[in-house]
């Protein structure tokens, strides 16, 4: 596997961590454990773990699949940071760009059978803040779980 | 990482015992190929015992939906056995769990399909 990665520790309450990964489902299964490591040294519980965890794959799957289309000649983005009050984790795709507010809700009645189209729905149900930049090429979401508070964004 | 999916034959019924995570890629493929295999054998109805599932993300949530359906519209039955609190906990949120016929006893789940 392709990667390169990079460290930046500036003390135990800010951390940093970024990686740039080829478009497979390695790297998603790698943002997602780092994610999971992450969330479990920040101290929060378990479910919240799980939550935070999942999302991140989430994130991590679109950026892969829909962003870069699994293109061996683009890369993923992973940043991760501890900033003391929060968990922000930075996910970026080479892809066509994503905007949110065209995507069916998948709650609707009429797409609840659908087969996909869930994966940006948990991500919020899962984060604190999630938020959406194109990047020209491709999209950048930025997840943020606050941390000190076990309240979700359900 | 992956999943293990096991099947054995209740009462006309066909249990699959999957264990580990449905995922994308991982999971979500087995139990598709797995419904396949089932519905050619003429094999429509069908209880998955979710017991031992830890973990499902949106692509396996897609896959039990698609299962769901395509064993319908093939004049089957598809239920869910033994939600682990995870698994229930999202299929909640995704207003799926009113969707699916979900049972907590494999006897009481065998009995209630509707032999022809």
């Amino acid at each position: 596997m392709e990667k390169s990665e990079e460290e930046h520790l500036t003390g135990q309450q800010a951390s940093r961590i970024t990686y740039t990964l080829e478009s497979s489902l390695e790297s998603v299964n790698k943002v997602e454990q780092t994610a999971e490591q992450m969330a479990k040294k920040a101290g929060i519980d378990e479910d919240e773990v799980f939550r935070v965890a999942m999302a991140v794959r989430e994130a991590a799957v679109n950026a892969v699949l829909h962003g870069n289309s699994y293109d061996p000649d683009k890369r993923i983005t992973a940043s991760f940071e501890n900033t003391g009050e929060s968990l922000v984790i930075r996910i970026a795709d080479q892809g066509k760009g994503l905007d949110p507010d065209t995507l069916p809700d998948p709650l609707a009645p009429e797409n609840l059978l659908r087969g996909s189209g869930r994966g940006i729905f948990l991500i919020r149900s899962f984060m604190d803040e999630v938020h959406f930049k194109l990047l020209h090429p491709g999209t950048e979401l930025t997840l943020i779980k606050h941390l000190g508070t076990s309240q979700t964004g359900t | 990482m992956s999943m293990k999916l096991t099947t054995r034959q209740v009462d006309g019924v066909t249990i699959l015992d999957l264990s580990g995570r449905i995922t994308l890629g991982e999971g979500s493929v087995q139990l598709r190929d797995a419904i396949r295999d089932l519905l050619s054998k003429g094999q429509k109805l069908i209880l998955l015992n979710l017991a031992d599932v830890n973990y499902i993300d949106s692509s396996g949530i897609g896959e039990l939906v698609s299962a769901y359906t395509t064993v319908r519209n093939q004049g089957g039955e598809l239920k869910l056995l033994n939600l682990t609190k995870k698994v229930h906990d999202l299929l909640q949120i995704t207003k799926l769990y009113t969707v699916f016929d979900v049972k907590d006893d494999e006897a009481t789940a065998i009995a209630s399909y509707t032999r022809a």
